[in-house]
Protein backbone atom coordinates (compact mmCIF):
# COMPACT_ATOMS: atom_id res chain seq x y z
CA UNK A 1 0.00 0.00 0.00
CA UNK A 2 1.44 3.37 -0.95
CA UNK A 3 1.26 6.35 1.33
CA UNK A 4 -1.44 7.90 -0.83
CA UNK A 5 -3.64 4.83 -0.81
CA UNK A 6 -3.29 4.57 2.92
CA UNK A 7 -4.30 8.19 3.22
CA UNK A 8 -7.36 7.59 1.09
CA UNK A 9 -8.50 4.64 3.17
CA UNK A 10 -8.21 6.77 6.26
CA UNK A 11 -10.43 9.23 4.47
CA UNK A 12 -13.07 6.58 3.75
CA UNK A 13 -13.15 5.46 7.36
CA UNK A 14 -13.72 9.05 8.38
CA UNK A 15 -16.45 9.40 5.74
CA UNK A 16 -18.72 6.69 7.11
CA UNK A 17 -18.34 7.97 10.63
CA UNK A 18 -19.35 11.48 9.64
CA UNK A 19 -22.49 10.25 7.91
CA UNK A 20 -23.63 8.12 10.83
CA UNK A 21 -22.82 10.85 13.34
CA UNK A 22 -25.29 13.39 11.92
CA UNK A 23 -28.23 12.31 14.05
CA UNK A 24 -26.85 12.66 17.57
CA UNK A 25 -25.69 16.13 16.65
CA UNK A 26 -29.23 17.21 15.78
CA UNK A 27 -30.61 15.68 18.99
CA UNK A 28 -28.02 17.47 21.04
CA UNK A 29 -28.93 20.74 19.34
CA UNK A 30 -32.66 20.49 20.12
CA UNK A 31 -31.89 19.59 23.72
CA UNK A 32 -29.75 22.69 23.91
CA UNK A 33 -32.63 24.75 22.47
CA UNK A 34 -35.03 23.51 25.17
CA UNK A 35 -32.44 24.29 27.82
CA UNK A 36 -32.03 27.81 26.47
CA UNK A 37 -35.79 28.31 26.39
CA UNK A 38 -36.15 27.33 30.07
CA UNK A 39 -33.18 29.48 31.07
CA UNK A 40 -34.69 32.48 29.30
CA UNK A 41 -37.99 31.90 31.11
CA UNK A 42 -36.39 31.72 34.56
CA UNK A 43 -35.90 35.44 35.19
CA UNK A 44 -39.40 36.74 34.30
CA UNK A 45 -40.96 33.79 36.14
CA UNK A 46 -38.91 34.46 39.26
CA UNK A 47 -39.68 38.20 39.22
CA UNK A 48 -43.39 37.51 38.66
CA UNK A 49 -43.65 35.03 41.52
CA UNK A 50 -41.62 37.29 43.78
CA UNK A 51 -43.89 40.28 43.08
CA UNK A 52 -47.01 38.18 43.56
CA UNK A 53 -45.78 36.95 46.95
CA UNK A 54 -44.72 40.46 47.97
CA UNK A 55 -48.15 41.90 47.23
CA UNK A 56 -49.98 39.00 48.91
CA UNK A 57 -47.81 39.27 52.01
CA UNK A 58 -48.63 42.95 52.17
CA UNK A 59 -45.03 44.14 51.71
CA UNK A 60 -46.01 46.03 48.58
CA UNK A 61 -49.22 47.69 47.57
CA UNK A 62 -49.48 46.63 43.94
CA UNK A 63 -51.82 49.42 42.88
CA UNK A 64 -49.56 50.97 40.24
CA UNK A 65 -47.80 47.68 39.46
CA UNK A 66 -50.44 44.98 39.77
CA UNK A 67 -49.28 41.42 40.53
CA UNK A 68 -49.37 38.78 37.77
CA UNK A 69 -52.60 37.23 39.04
CA UNK A 70 -54.51 40.51 38.52
CA UNK A 71 -53.04 40.95 35.06
CA UNK A 72 -54.09 37.44 34.09
CA UNK A 73 -57.53 38.08 35.51
CA UNK A 74 -57.84 41.25 33.46
CA UNK A 75 -56.66 39.41 30.35
CA UNK A 76 -59.09 36.63 31.08
CA UNK A 77 -62.09 38.88 31.51
CA UNK A 78 -61.17 40.83 28.36
CA UNK A 79 -60.97 37.50 26.57
CA UNK A 80 -64.31 36.11 27.75
CA UNK A 81 -66.20 39.28 26.90
CA UNK A 82 -64.65 38.98 23.43
CA UNK A 83 -63.21 42.48 23.69
CA UNK A 84 -59.62 41.27 23.62
CA UNK A 85 -60.10 39.50 20.28
CA UNK A 86 -61.58 42.59 18.70
CA UNK A 87 -58.57 44.64 19.79
CA UNK A 88 -56.12 41.97 18.69
CA UNK A 89 -57.93 41.62 15.37
CA UNK A 90 -57.84 45.37 14.71
CA UNK A 91 -54.15 45.67 15.54
CA UNK A 92 -53.18 42.56 13.58
CA UNK A 93 -55.10 43.80 10.53
CA UNK A 94 -53.26 47.14 10.66
CA UNK A 95 -49.85 45.58 11.13
CA UNK A 96 -50.63 43.01 8.45
CA UNK A 97 -51.74 45.56 5.87
CA UNK A 98 -48.93 48.02 6.65
CA UNK A 99 -46.30 45.29 6.70
CA UNK A 100 -47.54 43.84 3.40
CA UNK A 101 -47.38 47.25 1.71
CA UNK A 102 -43.95 47.96 3.21
CA UNK A 103 -42.62 44.57 2.12
CA UNK A 104 -43.87 44.93 -1.44
CA UNK A 105 -42.56 48.47 -1.86
CA UNK A 106 -39.28 47.81 -0.02
CA UNK A 107 -38.57 44.65 -1.99
CA UNK A 108 -39.36 46.18 -5.38
CA UNK A 109 -37.47 49.41 -4.83
CA UNK A 110 -34.55 47.58 -3.18
CA UNK A 111 -34.35 45.12 -6.07
CA UNK A 112 -34.48 47.94 -8.60
CA UNK A 113 -31.74 49.88 -6.85
CA UNK A 114 -29.66 46.72 -6.49
CA UNK A 115 -30.11 45.69 -10.10
CA UNK A 116 -28.93 48.83 -11.84
CA UNK A 117 -26.41 51.43 -10.88
CA UNK A 118 -28.32 54.20 -12.59
CA UNK A 119 -31.52 53.59 -10.64
CA UNK A 120 -29.50 53.24 -7.44
CA UNK A 121 -27.80 56.58 -8.01
CA UNK A 122 -31.16 58.19 -8.69
CA UNK A 123 -33.11 56.57 -5.84
CA UNK A 124 -30.73 55.96 -3.00
CA UNK A 125 -29.78 59.52 -2.00
CA UNK A 126 -33.42 60.62 -1.72
CA UNK A 127 -34.42 57.51 0.18
CA UNK A 128 -31.50 57.89 2.57
CA UNK A 129 -32.61 61.46 3.17
CA UNK A 130 -36.19 60.41 3.85
CA UNK A 131 -34.97 57.64 6.09
CA UNK A 132 -33.38 60.13 8.46
CA UNK A 133 -36.79 61.72 9.06
CA UNK A 134 -38.23 60.18 12.26
CA UNK A 135 -41.23 58.31 10.91
CA UNK A 136 -43.58 59.72 13.54
CA UNK A 137 -42.99 63.11 11.92
CA UNK A 138 -45.11 61.90 9.01
CA UNK A 139 -48.18 61.55 11.20
CA UNK A 140 -49.62 65.06 10.77
CA UNK A 141 -49.13 64.90 7.03
CA UNK A 142 -50.69 61.45 6.72
CA UNK A 143 -53.66 62.59 8.76
CA UNK A 144 -54.13 65.59 6.49
CA UNK A 145 -53.79 63.48 3.37
CA UNK A 146 -55.55 60.31 4.40
CA UNK A 147 -57.79 61.22 7.30
CA UNK A 148 -57.67 59.89 10.83
CA UNK A 149 -59.05 56.46 10.06
CA UNK A 150 -57.36 53.29 8.87
CA UNK A 151 -55.53 54.67 5.82
CA UNK A 152 -53.21 57.00 7.69
CA UNK A 153 -52.41 54.33 10.27
CA UNK A 154 -51.57 51.75 7.65
CA UNK A 155 -49.47 54.28 5.75
CA UNK A 156 -47.42 55.04 8.86
CA UNK A 157 -46.79 51.35 9.53
CA UNK A 158 -45.90 50.78 5.88
CA UNK A 159 -43.33 53.59 6.00
CA UNK A 160 -41.83 52.07 9.13
CA UNK A 161 -41.52 48.64 7.49
CA UNK A 162 -40.30 49.99 4.16
CA UNK A 163 -36.86 51.27 5.14
CA UNK A 164 -35.29 48.24 6.80
CA UNK A 165 -36.57 46.06 3.97
CA UNK A 166 -35.37 48.41 1.24
CA UNK A 167 -31.94 48.67 2.87
CA UNK A 168 -31.72 44.95 3.52
CA UNK A 169 -32.56 43.99 -0.05
CA UNK A 170 -30.17 46.55 -1.52
CA UNK A 171 -27.29 45.55 0.76
CA UNK A 172 -27.95 41.85 0.15
CA UNK A 173 -27.86 42.28 -3.63
CA UNK A 174 -24.70 44.37 -3.46
CA UNK A 175 -22.91 41.85 -1.31
CA UNK A 176 -23.53 38.86 -3.59
CA UNK A 177 -20.07 37.50 -4.33
CA UNK A 178 -18.89 38.21 -7.87
CA UNK A 179 -17.12 34.85 -7.76
CA UNK A 180 -20.37 33.01 -7.14
CA UNK A 181 -22.03 34.83 -10.03
CA UNK A 182 -19.11 33.75 -12.21
CA UNK A 183 -19.95 30.11 -11.47
CA UNK A 184 -23.32 30.82 -13.04
CA UNK A 185 -21.64 32.34 -16.07
CA UNK A 186 -19.36 29.33 -16.49
CA UNK A 187 -22.46 27.12 -16.71
CA UNK A 188 -24.06 29.57 -19.16
CA UNK A 189 -27.10 30.52 -17.11
CA UNK A 190 -29.49 32.99 -18.70
CA UNK A 191 -30.38 36.09 -16.68
CA UNK A 192 -33.64 34.65 -15.28
CA UNK A 193 -31.81 31.43 -14.39
CA UNK A 194 -29.04 33.44 -12.75
CA UNK A 195 -31.62 35.27 -10.64
CA UNK A 196 -33.47 32.11 -9.66
CA UNK A 197 -30.54 29.77 -9.11
CA UNK A 198 -27.91 32.12 -7.69
CA UNK A 199 -29.11 35.59 -6.72
CA UNK A 200 -32.33 34.65 -4.88
CA UNK A 201 -30.80 31.93 -2.71
CA UNK A 202 -27.78 34.13 -2.04
CA UNK A 203 -29.84 37.04 -0.72
CA UNK A 204 -32.45 34.99 1.13
CA UNK A 205 -30.75 34.96 4.56
CA UNK A 206 -30.32 38.73 4.57
CA UNK A 207 -33.87 39.15 3.26
CA UNK A 208 -35.31 37.16 6.15
CA UNK A 209 -33.39 39.33 8.60
CA UNK A 210 -34.73 42.44 6.87
CA UNK A 211 -38.30 41.12 7.03
CA UNK A 212 -37.96 40.45 10.74
CA UNK A 213 -36.57 43.93 11.35
CA UNK A 214 -39.37 45.43 9.27
CA UNK A 215 -41.99 43.54 11.21
CA UNK A 216 -40.44 44.65 14.49
CA UNK A 217 -40.75 48.27 13.38
CA UNK A 218 -44.29 47.54 12.19
CA UNK A 219 -45.24 46.56 15.74
CA UNK A 220 -43.59 49.69 17.04
CA UNK A 221 -45.44 51.95 14.65
CA UNK A 222 -48.83 50.37 15.17
CA UNK A 223 -48.76 51.66 18.74
CA UNK A 224 -47.93 55.15 17.54
CA UNK A 225 -50.66 54.89 14.93
CA UNK A 226 -53.24 53.76 17.46
CA UNK A 227 -52.25 56.53 19.85
CA UNK A 228 -53.36 59.06 17.26
CA UNK A 229 -56.96 58.15 17.79
CA UNK A 230 -58.53 54.74 17.54
CA UNK A 231 -61.57 53.14 19.07
CA UNK A 232 -60.17 49.67 19.01
CA UNK A 233 -56.79 47.99 18.95
CA UNK A 234 -54.19 47.15 21.57
CA UNK A 235 -52.84 50.71 21.41
CA UNK A 236 -56.32 51.94 22.28
CA UNK A 237 -56.33 49.58 25.28
CA UNK A 238 -53.11 51.23 26.44
CA UNK A 239 -54.48 54.76 26.19
CA UNK A 240 -57.78 53.72 27.69
CA UNK A 241 -56.00 52.08 30.62
CA UNK A 242 -54.03 55.24 31.22
CA UNK A 243 -57.06 57.51 31.10
CA UNK A 244 -59.13 55.31 33.36
CA UNK A 245 -56.21 54.59 35.70
CA UNK A 246 -56.17 50.85 35.03
CA UNK A 247 -52.52 49.76 35.11
CA UNK A 248 -53.55 46.10 34.89
CA UNK A 249 -55.16 46.79 31.51
CA UNK A 250 -52.02 48.59 30.31
CA UNK A 251 -49.80 45.72 31.33
CA UNK A 252 -52.24 43.20 29.86
CA UNK A 253 -51.97 45.04 26.53
CA UNK A 254 -48.17 45.14 26.78
CA UNK A 255 -48.06 41.41 27.47
CA UNK A 256 -50.31 40.80 24.45
CA UNK A 257 -48.01 42.91 22.29
CA UNK A 258 -45.02 40.91 23.45
CA UNK A 259 -46.74 37.60 22.74
CA UNK A 260 -48.02 38.66 19.31
CA UNK A 261 -44.64 40.14 18.34
CA UNK A 262 -42.86 36.98 19.34
CA UNK A 263 -45.36 34.75 17.52
CA UNK A 264 -45.32 36.70 14.25
CA UNK A 265 -41.52 36.92 14.33
CA UNK A 266 -41.37 33.19 14.99
CA UNK A 267 -43.67 32.60 12.03
CA UNK A 268 -41.27 34.36 9.66
CA UNK A 269 -38.31 32.57 11.19
CA UNK A 270 -39.83 29.12 11.08
CA UNK A 271 -41.37 29.46 7.63
CA UNK A 272 -38.00 30.48 6.19
CA UNK A 273 -36.04 27.90 8.19
CA UNK A 274 -36.48 25.01 5.72
CA UNK A 275 -34.82 27.16 3.05
CA UNK A 276 -31.92 28.15 5.28
CA UNK A 277 -30.74 24.85 6.75
CA UNK A 278 -27.63 25.18 4.58
CA UNK A 279 -26.44 28.20 6.51
CA UNK A 280 -23.37 27.82 8.62
CA UNK A 281 -24.62 30.02 11.42
CA UNK A 282 -28.22 28.90 11.37
CA UNK A 283 -29.38 27.22 14.57
CA UNK A 284 -32.84 25.58 14.29
CA UNK A 285 -35.56 27.04 16.49
CA UNK A 286 -38.15 24.43 17.40
CA UNK B 1 -7.49 20.76 -30.24
CA UNK B 2 -7.15 24.02 -28.37
CA UNK B 3 -5.45 26.76 -30.40
CA UNK B 4 -4.30 30.06 -28.98
CA UNK B 5 -3.46 32.39 -31.84
CA UNK B 6 -1.34 35.42 -30.90
CA UNK B 7 -3.67 36.36 -28.09
CA UNK B 8 -3.16 39.75 -26.43
CA UNK B 9 -4.91 40.94 -23.31
CA UNK B 10 -4.57 44.51 -22.15
CA UNK B 11 -6.76 45.45 -19.18
CA UNK B 12 -8.63 48.77 -19.21
CA UNK B 13 -6.08 50.17 -16.75
CA UNK B 14 -3.30 49.57 -19.30
CA UNK B 15 -1.75 46.41 -17.82
CA UNK B 16 -0.49 44.15 -20.60
CA UNK B 17 -1.36 40.82 -19.03
CA UNK B 18 -0.69 38.78 -22.19
CA UNK B 19 1.18 39.63 -25.36
CA UNK B 20 1.26 37.43 -28.43
CA UNK B 21 0.49 34.15 -26.74
CA UNK B 22 0.69 31.21 -29.16
CA UNK B 23 -0.12 27.69 -28.08
CA UNK B 24 -1.47 24.41 -29.38
CA UNK B 25 -2.79 21.87 -26.94
CA UNK B 26 -3.65 18.42 -28.29
CA UNK B 27 -6.75 16.52 -27.34
CA UNK B 28 -6.22 14.64 -24.08
CA UNK B 29 -2.92 16.38 -23.36
CA UNK B 30 -2.04 17.60 -19.88
CA UNK B 31 -0.31 20.97 -19.95
CA UNK B 32 1.02 22.66 -16.83
CA UNK B 33 1.58 26.42 -16.78
CA UNK B 34 4.08 27.81 -14.26
CA UNK B 35 5.46 31.30 -13.80
CA UNK B 36 5.97 34.10 -11.33
CA UNK B 37 3.10 36.03 -9.85
CA UNK B 38 1.32 38.36 -12.26
CA UNK B 39 2.59 36.84 -15.50
CA UNK B 40 -0.92 36.34 -16.87
CA UNK B 41 -1.64 32.70 -16.07
CA UNK B 42 -5.12 33.37 -14.68
CA UNK B 43 -5.78 35.82 -17.48
CA UNK B 44 -5.01 33.10 -20.03
CA UNK B 45 -7.39 30.64 -18.37
CA UNK B 46 -10.16 33.23 -18.17
CA UNK B 47 -9.80 33.87 -21.90
CA UNK B 48 -9.88 30.15 -22.65
CA UNK B 49 -12.96 29.75 -20.47
CA UNK B 50 -14.73 32.54 -22.35
CA UNK B 51 -15.10 34.64 -19.18
CA UNK B 52 -13.06 37.45 -20.77
CA UNK B 53 -12.26 38.50 -24.33
CA UNK B 54 -8.75 38.80 -25.75
CA UNK B 55 -7.89 42.32 -26.88
CA UNK B 56 -6.33 40.83 -30.04
CA UNK B 57 -5.93 37.35 -31.50
CA UNK B 58 -8.24 34.50 -30.67
CA UNK B 59 -8.63 31.17 -28.95
CA UNK B 60 -10.24 28.33 -30.86
CA UNK B 61 -11.54 24.96 -29.77
CA UNK B 62 -11.94 22.51 -32.66
CA UNK B 63 -12.13 25.41 -35.10
CA UNK B 64 -14.73 27.36 -33.15
CA UNK B 65 -13.63 30.70 -31.67
CA UNK B 66 -14.33 31.00 -27.96
CA UNK B 67 -16.15 34.24 -27.19
CA UNK B 68 -18.22 33.15 -24.19
CA UNK B 69 -18.42 30.20 -21.78
CA UNK B 70 -18.65 27.01 -23.75
CA UNK B 71 -20.21 23.70 -22.67
CA UNK B 72 -17.09 21.89 -23.84
CA UNK B 73 -14.80 23.88 -21.54
CA UNK B 74 -14.86 23.52 -17.77
CA UNK B 75 -12.92 25.61 -15.28
CA UNK B 76 -11.90 25.02 -11.67
CA UNK B 77 -10.90 28.06 -9.66
CA UNK B 78 -8.42 28.41 -6.86
CA UNK B 79 -11.29 28.32 -4.35
CA UNK B 80 -13.96 25.63 -4.65
CA UNK B 81 -16.75 28.23 -5.15
CA UNK B 82 -19.43 25.73 -4.16
CA UNK B 83 -22.93 27.14 -3.76
CA UNK B 84 -23.57 26.89 -0.02
CA UNK B 85 -27.34 26.44 -0.41
CA UNK B 86 -26.97 23.29 -2.50
CA UNK B 87 -25.96 19.86 -1.24
CA UNK B 88 -22.83 18.22 -2.62
CA UNK B 89 -24.96 16.27 -5.06
CA UNK B 90 -26.84 19.36 -6.26
CA UNK B 91 -23.59 21.29 -6.61
CA UNK B 92 -22.10 18.56 -8.77
CA UNK B 93 -25.26 18.49 -10.89
CA UNK B 94 -25.39 22.29 -11.21
CA UNK B 95 -24.28 22.32 -14.83
CA UNK B 96 -26.59 19.45 -15.79
CA UNK B 97 -29.94 21.16 -15.24
CA UNK B 98 -30.96 20.71 -18.87
CA UNK B 99 -30.37 16.93 -18.88
CA UNK B 100 -33.11 14.40 -18.11
CA UNK B 101 -33.22 13.55 -14.45
CA UNK B 102 -32.08 9.93 -14.74
CA UNK B 103 -29.05 10.92 -16.79
CA UNK B 104 -28.21 13.72 -14.40
CA UNK B 105 -28.33 11.40 -11.42
CA UNK B 106 -26.16 8.84 -13.17
CA UNK B 107 -23.52 11.41 -14.16
CA UNK B 108 -23.43 12.87 -10.65
CA UNK B 109 -23.12 9.44 -9.02
CA UNK B 110 -20.38 8.39 -11.41
CA UNK B 111 -18.21 11.44 -10.90
CA UNK B 112 -18.75 11.54 -7.12
CA UNK B 113 -17.51 7.96 -6.95
CA UNK B 114 -14.46 8.97 -8.96
CA UNK B 115 -13.51 11.60 -6.41
CA UNK B 116 -14.36 9.26 -3.53
CA UNK B 117 -17.22 11.31 -2.08
CA UNK B 118 -20.25 9.08 -2.75
CA UNK B 119 -21.02 9.04 0.99
CA UNK B 120 -21.17 12.82 1.06
CA UNK B 121 -23.84 13.29 -1.61
CA UNK B 122 -26.32 14.78 0.85
CA UNK B 123 -23.89 16.88 2.90
CA UNK B 124 -23.81 20.67 2.83
CA UNK B 125 -20.63 22.37 1.63
CA UNK B 126 -20.06 23.73 5.15
CA UNK B 127 -19.65 20.15 6.36
CA UNK B 128 -16.68 19.48 4.06
CA UNK B 129 -12.96 19.88 4.61
CA UNK B 130 -10.99 22.06 2.21
CA UNK B 131 -9.76 19.09 0.22
CA UNK B 132 -13.20 17.53 0.00
CA UNK B 133 -14.71 20.84 -1.15
CA UNK B 134 -12.09 21.08 -3.88
CA UNK B 135 -12.90 17.50 -4.93
CA UNK B 136 -16.56 18.50 -5.23
CA UNK B 137 -15.51 21.47 -7.38
CA UNK B 138 -13.54 19.12 -9.64
CA UNK B 139 -16.52 16.78 -9.83
CA UNK B 140 -18.84 19.68 -10.70
CA UNK B 141 -16.60 20.80 -13.54
CA UNK B 142 -16.21 17.24 -14.83
CA UNK B 143 -19.82 16.05 -14.51
CA UNK B 144 -20.88 17.41 -17.95
CA UNK B 145 -17.81 15.67 -19.48
CA UNK B 146 -16.11 18.77 -20.93
CA UNK B 147 -13.43 18.21 -23.53
CA UNK B 148 -11.16 20.79 -21.94
CA UNK B 149 -10.70 21.35 -18.23
CA UNK B 150 -8.91 24.49 -17.06
CA UNK B 151 -7.53 24.46 -13.53
CA UNK B 152 -6.28 27.65 -11.85
CA UNK B 153 -4.05 26.65 -8.94
CA UNK B 154 -6.78 24.34 -7.69
CA UNK B 155 -4.69 22.67 -5.00
CA UNK B 156 -2.58 25.56 -3.75
CA UNK B 157 -4.56 26.08 -0.54
CA UNK B 158 -4.12 22.45 0.53
CA UNK B 159 -1.44 20.61 2.49
CA UNK B 160 1.07 18.48 0.60
CA UNK B 161 -0.55 15.20 1.60
CA UNK B 162 -4.07 16.17 0.50
CA UNK B 163 -2.61 17.62 -2.65
CA UNK B 164 -0.89 14.33 -3.52
CA UNK B 165 -4.16 12.48 -2.98
CA UNK B 166 -6.01 14.93 -5.23
CA UNK B 167 -3.39 14.43 -7.94
CA UNK B 168 -4.33 10.76 -7.92
CA UNK B 169 -8.04 11.62 -8.12
CA UNK B 170 -7.41 13.98 -11.00
CA UNK B 171 -5.33 11.41 -12.89
CA UNK B 172 -7.97 8.75 -12.36
CA UNK B 173 -10.57 11.13 -13.82
CA UNK B 174 -8.25 11.86 -16.70
CA UNK B 175 -7.78 8.14 -17.40
CA UNK B 176 -11.54 7.67 -17.38
CA UNK B 177 -12.63 10.60 -19.58
CA UNK B 178 -9.41 11.78 -21.26
CA UNK B 179 -10.17 15.50 -21.12
CA UNK B 180 -7.55 18.02 -22.18
CA UNK B 181 -6.16 19.54 -18.99
CA UNK B 182 -4.55 22.97 -18.65
CA UNK B 183 -3.26 23.30 -15.11
CA UNK B 184 -1.89 26.54 -13.71
CA UNK B 185 0.30 25.84 -10.70
CA UNK B 186 2.98 27.28 -8.47
CA UNK B 187 4.18 23.83 -7.55
CA UNK B 188 6.97 22.42 -9.75
CA UNK B 189 6.41 18.95 -8.34
CA UNK B 190 2.73 19.09 -9.28
CA UNK B 191 3.71 20.16 -12.81
CA UNK B 192 6.31 17.40 -13.15
CA UNK B 193 4.09 14.63 -11.79
CA UNK B 194 1.00 15.48 -13.79
CA UNK B 195 1.93 17.17 -17.04
CA UNK B 196 2.93 16.02 -20.51
CA UNK B 197 4.31 19.49 -21.10
CA UNK B 198 5.27 22.38 -18.84
CA UNK B 199 4.99 25.97 -20.07
CA UNK B 200 7.07 28.53 -18.24
CA UNK B 201 5.60 32.02 -18.43
CA UNK B 202 7.25 35.37 -17.95
CA UNK B 203 5.62 38.70 -17.03
CA UNK B 204 5.64 42.27 -18.43
CA UNK B 205 4.11 41.51 -20.82
CA UNK B 206 2.90 37.97 -20.11
CA UNK B 207 4.27 35.41 -22.58
CA UNK B 208 5.71 31.92 -22.78
CA UNK B 209 9.41 31.86 -21.91
CA UNK B 210 10.10 28.14 -22.26
CA UNK B 211 8.40 24.84 -23.01
CA UNK B 212 9.58 21.62 -21.37
CA UNK B 213 8.34 18.21 -22.55
CA UNK B 214 7.88 15.72 -19.77
CA UNK B 215 8.48 12.36 -21.46
CA UNK B 216 7.95 10.17 -18.44
CA UNK B 217 5.75 7.08 -18.40
CA UNK B 218 2.72 6.94 -16.10
CA UNK B 219 2.19 6.12 -13.32
CA UNK B 220 5.01 8.32 -12.12
CA UNK B 221 6.76 8.00 -8.80
CA UNK B 222 6.82 11.46 -7.27
CA UNK B 223 9.82 10.52 -5.12
CA UNK B 224 11.77 8.97 -8.03
CA UNK B 225 14.95 10.38 -9.52
CA UNK B 226 13.29 11.19 -12.88
CA UNK B 227 10.73 13.49 -11.27
CA UNK B 228 13.52 14.99 -9.19
CA UNK B 229 15.47 15.79 -12.36
CA UNK B 230 12.37 17.18 -14.06
CA UNK B 231 11.66 19.46 -11.10
CA UNK B 232 15.20 20.79 -11.35
CA UNK B 233 14.77 21.48 -15.06
CA UNK B 234 11.54 23.37 -14.52
CA UNK B 235 12.99 25.33 -11.62
CA UNK B 236 16.01 26.20 -13.70
CA UNK B 237 13.81 27.47 -16.57
CA UNK B 238 11.72 29.48 -14.10
CA UNK B 239 14.84 30.93 -12.58
CA UNK B 240 16.14 31.93 -15.99
CA UNK B 241 12.85 33.55 -16.99
CA UNK B 242 12.78 35.57 -13.79
CA UNK B 243 16.42 36.57 -14.10
CA UNK B 244 15.82 37.73 -17.64
CA UNK B 245 12.98 39.86 -16.43
CA UNK B 246 14.65 41.54 -13.50
CA UNK B 247 18.20 41.49 -14.86
CA UNK B 248 19.65 39.97 -11.72
CA UNK B 249 20.03 36.63 -10.05
CA UNK B 250 16.96 35.75 -8.04
CA UNK B 251 16.19 32.63 -6.16
CA UNK B 252 13.20 31.14 -7.99
CA UNK B 253 11.66 30.25 -4.66
CA UNK B 254 11.26 33.95 -3.94
CA UNK B 255 8.92 34.31 -6.88
CA UNK B 256 6.83 31.25 -6.22
N1 LIG C 1 -9.25 42.74 -13.76
C1 LIG C 1 -8.01 43.25 -13.92
N2 LIG C 1 -7.85 44.56 -14.17
C2 LIG C 1 -6.61 45.08 -14.33
N3 LIG C 1 -5.48 44.37 -14.26
C3 LIG C 1 -5.57 43.07 -14.02
C4 LIG C 1 -6.84 42.43 -13.82
N4 LIG C 1 -6.62 41.12 -13.58
C5 LIG C 1 -5.29 40.96 -13.64
N5 LIG C 1 -4.65 42.11 -13.90
C6 LIG C 1 -3.19 42.29 -14.07
O1 LIG C 1 -2.77 41.45 -15.11
C7 LIG C 1 -1.55 40.84 -14.79
C8 LIG C 1 -1.70 39.33 -14.87
O2 LIG C 1 -2.63 38.91 -13.89
P1 LIG C 1 -3.01 37.40 -13.66
O3 LIG C 1 -4.06 37.34 -12.64
O4 LIG C 1 -3.30 36.77 -14.97
O5 LIG C 1 -1.63 36.83 -13.08
P2 LIG C 1 -1.26 35.37 -12.60
O6 LIG C 1 -0.17 34.87 -13.44
O7 LIG C 1 -2.46 34.53 -12.50
O8 LIG C 1 -0.68 35.67 -11.14
P3 LIG C 1 -0.78 34.79 -9.82
O9 LIG C 1 0.22 33.71 -9.98
O10 LIG C 1 -0.38 35.75 -8.76
O11 LIG C 1 -2.18 34.32 -9.71
C9 LIG C 1 -1.17 41.33 -13.41
O12 LIG C 1 -0.22 42.34 -13.56
C10 LIG C 1 -2.44 41.87 -12.83
O13 LIG C 1 -2.16 42.99 -12.02
MG1 LIG D 1 -3.62 33.71 -10.86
Amino acid sequence: MTAIERFDNLGEARDSRIVSATHPIIEKKSKRTAERFLLGLALPLLLGIGWELAVRAGWAEGRLMPPPSRIFLTLYSLAVTGELWIHIGATLARVGAGFALGVIAGTLVGALAGASRLSREILDPSLQGLRSVPSIAWVPLFILWLGIFEESKIALIAVGCFFPIYLGVLAAIQSVDRKTVEVGRVFRLTTPQLVRRILLPAILPAYVVALRQGLGLGWMFVVAAEFMGASEGLGYLLIDGQQLGKPDQIIAAIVTFAILGKITDGLIASSSAPFLTWQDAYAPKH
Amino acid sequence: MLYVESADKTYPNGTRALAGLNLEVEEGEIVAVVGGSGCGKSTFLRLAAGLDQPTRGRIRLDGETITRPNPLVGIIFQEPRLLPWLTVEQNVGFGLADRPRAERERLVREVLERVGLQNYAHCWPRELSGGQAQRVAIARALAPHPKVLLLDEPFSALDAFTRASLHEHLLSLWHAFRPTLVLVTHDVEEASVLADRVLVMQPNPGRIAATIDVDLARPRDRYGTEIEAMKRRVLWALDKSLRRESGEALSPAAAI
